[in-house]
């Protein structure tokens, strides 16, 4: 089953374990193939590789010197060593020689628990050091935007660089001086203000040295709850992963995803997630009754409600919201239907264009501001309304048949939206004066406190998983609309 | 001959017409015999120009010593993009001032050179990269540029052979690195003077990422006499694997410093105490670094039976480079000579790879605490271990560079390091 494939791969020996990788790997990607890890910094996956910061370093049978894994090739019968004398010891020699001026200011550092300065040298590197020297000091630095810059703790790999250089295709970010004095910088008073995808440079800085203003000695790392999940910002839907403590979203970090957004987000998407911490919830479902609120939990609720919506004449309109879920618009969608059909509405907030990332095409913040605009929209849902998110409800305030809203708080609409309805139902997380006239409002969880799945705007169907608990009462809306289906109509 | 000094033993061939204003104008350059190796080239195929120079043996004199004849036939046979030839003129390294003299006195023997190679190469474009701090030789060198254009000699039909060969001199901004040849090309194309990493060699993606050369301004100058009188002719001078004559750059502690252009394969003893006049003031020797600030000391003893070429240096234990001979007396303090190189070296790192950037500067500081006396014995065996893993691990050869004089001034001198962290003594006078 081998003979055919001989022409494509190559078969090398990576500390006495041989591995088959394609032609063109490098011996980098043939060692994690392998399962280790070889240190390295200048060496990202998406970026070019200088083959500048000589960790990676690693001994090939026959060559004369130590050899960068992240640009040579892995060639035929290549027998490697990792961890022989003479690559293990120069390792540590270098792992040695980025403490020499590196602060070791761990304590009060951000990166303090994901650092690869940290890792690689408690794995590796020597107990002591041996430079009795004064340190150089280069201070801060605010870059602009998100970033702020550690240059004592830099380990000089120029990702960030490359990084503006590269993917983003502005070039921000430049080296300035030379040998030991050299730092990364901006150019005079421009900064990363003007980046739109400058948020990336923290994540793939391997050390403290840029670090997230928004996230400035919010939390430690090791606290952190990370939970795979995917972006509500836009339609492109990039995988991303929730970090949580004391059931607070902290931050949004890309997860690597190569068909939708490669290693990379945009800083709007990254900073978007205020809103899912928010207090003022709708916890308790709450119905009218006689002219009083009644919270006596969901099983009251939802009986009240069958036997309201028993009785319910003048047709079914509903307005949803597409930062929610396949799993709850189609239960919305089988719910109106089981009421005879209806027209299920909903509005989204529209950029004027797009923002493209040049250097990673299929990436871009698209123009719709919502997540899952796609699901809606094959499950027959309409757009209405403008570009702002907001009207385009006139035919709705003014039913007099059944309104169901879910998930649009309806901020725009005065206290006599739906009060001519004959049954005013709104599933929500937050409420406003345009949900009043209710009759019934219930408690329902973000895509941040639920399993479920978008669908981006190339039809691709990506699942995200709870972050957060739903404070309250709260339920996934699928969960209460489909107790519904099937309800006496 | 040889400027400001000259001696018997010499042999003129490059410098020949050092300190005579003439040669410098392009009717003087002629009358002296000038582009007639040019035009005997033009009429050959760059193929045999090729073979001409393989015969004669010389090797680069920037200081790899690499056969220069085998670096152009790296160069592709087909000329399916265009090729280009960088000549380096970037001399920097501490003690070398032979490309600057060349350069000021027989400008149009570069030319000459350039054209020649260029012609081998099938380049159509010559870079000449001039260190930026040489003013006068630069201007020299451009108002013979703008001669030969004027003649025809460069240009769109080098001297009626339909041959298109232009030449632009770029002037450096002064970056040691940048004498690195791949650092000249990032440099040239107006990037950040940083080396790059090979594979990809110059001769497949060089500047501007095609087929380049790269040759020092002494190997250039030595082929119109090699395509004038012939290979073997050139290889009357030298020893069997380093051919012809070299310049030598004698400086320090001798009377009569200057370059004296010999043969390869003489005697350093009797570079030093015939041609140079011997040691100032009849102090002894005490060591001599034959090739620059870059390669390890010689003691006086290994000095003795070294043979100045590019094997008997390496058999001596330390490496001919280019040539650059800085003599030391008895009252050299060798400590405060190897930290001011080493600070020369930490200065100029670019500072890519890091025990280049961070070895060179911490070698620095614990050079300067060994100077002021508040030095340990740990800290030359410390100095030992980093300056190991400076050597061979990055990607050019600077770092390479911090630690030879290093390393074999510990190892050769250690009395000296041990006096100063023992007593706090200074060898030398003041």
């Amino acid at each position: 089953m081998s003979d055919n494939t001989t022409t494509e791969t190559v078969t090398l020996t990576v500390d006495g374990q041989d591995v088959t990788v394609a032609k063109g790997t490098t011996i980098l990607q043939a060692i994690d193939q392998v399962g280790t890890e070889i240190p390295h910094y200048c060496y990202h996956p998406g970026l070019s590789s200088p083959a500048m910061c000589r960790l990676c370093l690693v001994e090939v049978e026959g060559a004369p010197k130590l050899l960068p894994s992240c640009v040579t090739q892995a060639t035929e019968g290549q027998v490697v060593h990792t961890e022989s004398e003479n690559a293990a010891g120069m390792r540590r020699g270098v792992l040695e020689f980025y403490l020499v001026n590196h602060p070791l200011d761990c304590p009060v550092c951000d990166q303090s628990g994901e650092c690869k300065l940290q890792d690689y040298v408690f794995a590796e590197g020597r107990e002591r050091g041996r430079s009795r020297e004064p340190k150089r000091i280069f201070g801060r630095d605010d870059f602009g935007g998100d970033v702020l810059f550690y240059g004592d703790r830099c380990v000089m790999c120029t990702r960030c660089v490359r990084f503006m250089e590269e993917i983003e295709q502005k070039p921000l970010l430049t080296i300035v001086d030379r040998g030991t004095r050299s730092i990364i910088d901006t150019f005079f008073d421009r900064g990363l203000e003007e980046a739109e995808w400058g948020g990336n440079v923290v994540d793939i800085c391997p050390v403290g040295a840029l670090v997230s203003k928004d996230f400035l000695h919010k939390a430690r790392a090791w606290d952190l709850k990370h939970t795979p999940s995917v972006c509500g910002s836009c339609s492109q839907g990039c995988n991303i992963d929730l970090h949580t403590r004391d059931n607070l979203v902290h931050r949004i970090k890309p997860r690597f995803n190569a068909d939708v957004n490669g290693h990379w987000m945009c800083d709007y998407g990254r900073g978007n997630y205020e809103w899912m911490n928010r207090s003022d919830r709708v916890e308790e479902p709450t119905f009218v009754d006689d002219g009083r609120a009644v919270q006596l939990g969901w099983d009251v609720a939802l009986e009240a409600l069958e036997q309201r919506l028993a009785g319910v004449t003048g047709g079914v309109k509903a307005v949803v919201s597409a930062s929610w879920s396949n799993e709850d618009l189609g239960a919305m969608a089988k719910f109106v239907e089981s009421l005879g059909g209806g027209e299920i509405v909903f509005r989204s907030a529209r950029a004027e264009d797009e923002s493209p990332l040049r250097g990673f095409p299929s990436l871009a913040r698209r123009r719709d501001l919502v997540p899952n605009i796609k699901g809606a929209e094959l499950l027959g849902m309409t757009r209405v309304g403008g570009d702002e998110g907001r009207g385009g409800l006139e035919g709705v305030a003014d039913h007099d048949g059944l309104i169901v809203v879910l998930g649009d708080d309806l901020a725009d609409q005065d206290e006599f939206f739906g009060s001519k309805a004959s049954l005013f139902v709104y599933l929500g997380a937050h409420t406003s004066v345009g949900a009043s006239a209710a009759h019934f409002t219930l408690p329902v969880s973000t895509f941040a406190e639920q399993k479920g799945t978008f669908t981006n705007h190339e039809g691709i169907v990506q699942e995200f998983l709870p972050a957060l608990e739903a404070p309250g009462s709260a339920r996934p809306a699928s969960h209460v609309i489909s107790s519904l289906v099937g309800a006496p109509a | 001959m040889g400027y400001p000094y000259s001696h018997d033993s010499e042999v003129p061939m490059l410098t020949k017409h050092f300190g005579d204003p003439e040669a410098r104008t392009l009717a003087g350059w002629k009358a002296r015999g000038g582009y007639a190796a040019l035009e005997k080239a033009l009429a050959m195929s760059p193929a045999d120009v090729i073979e001409e120079v393989k015969t004669s043996g010389l090797r680069g004199r920037g200081g790899a010593g690499f056969p220069a004849g085998i670096k152009w036939s790296f160069m592709p046979k087909e000329r399916e993009k265009p090729h280009y030839l960088c000549c380096n003129a970037d001399e920097a390294e501490p003690g070398t001032f032979k490309d600057r003299e060349l350069i000021r006195w027989t400008p149009h023997q570069l030319i000459e050179g350039c054209l020649i190679a260029a012609h081998a190469i099938q380049a159509e474009h010559v870079y000449v990269y001039c260190r930026g701090e040489f003013f006068e030789a630069t201007q020299v060198f451009a108002r013979a540029v703008e001669e030969a254009y004027e003649a025809g000699i460069i240009g769109a039909d080098v001297m009626g052979s339909g041959h298109t060969i232009d030449l632009t001199v770029h002037v450096g901004a002064g970056a040691y690195i940048c004498g690195e040849e791949t650092g000249l090309m990032n440099s040239l194309e107006g990037r950040r003077g940083e080396p790059r990493i090979k594979p990809p060699f110059p001769a497949a993606a060089g500047v501007f990422g095609m087929p380049t050369t790269v040759n020092n301004v002494e190997t250039l100058c030595a082929v119109p006499h090699i395509l004038a009188n012939g290979g073997e002719w050139y290889r009357q001078w030298g020893t069997e694997k380093s051919p012809g004559t070299k310049i030598f750059c004698v400086s320090g502690h001798v009377r009569r410093p200057g370059n004296y252009e010999l043969p390869l394969g003489f005697p350093l003893s009797e570079l030093i105490h015939d041609v140079c006049g011997g040691i100032r003031d009849d102090n002894a020797l005490k060591a001599v670094i034959p090739g620059g600030s870059s390669v390890p000391f010689l003691s006086e003893a290994e000095c003795r039976d070294c043979m100045l070429d590019y094997e008997g240096v390496i058999e001596a234990g330390s490496m001919l480079g280019c040539a650059s001979v800085i003599v030391m007396d008895e009252k050299t303090d060798i400590v405060h000579q190897v930290r001011r190189m080493a600070e020369f070296y930490a200065h100029e790192s670019c500072g890519q790879c890091t025990p280049c950037r961070e070895g060179s500067d911490w070698v620095v500081k614990i050079l300067r605490r060994i100077e002021d006396g508040r030095g340990t014995e740990e800290d030359l065996d410390t100095l030992m271990e980093i300056t190991r893993q400076m050597t061979g691990t990055t990607i050019c050869v600077l770092s390479d560079s911090v630690a030879a004089p290093v390393q074999s001034s510990i190892e050769k001198f250690r009395d000296e390091y041990l006096a100063l962290i023992r007593r706090g003594e200074r060898v030398g006078a003041a």
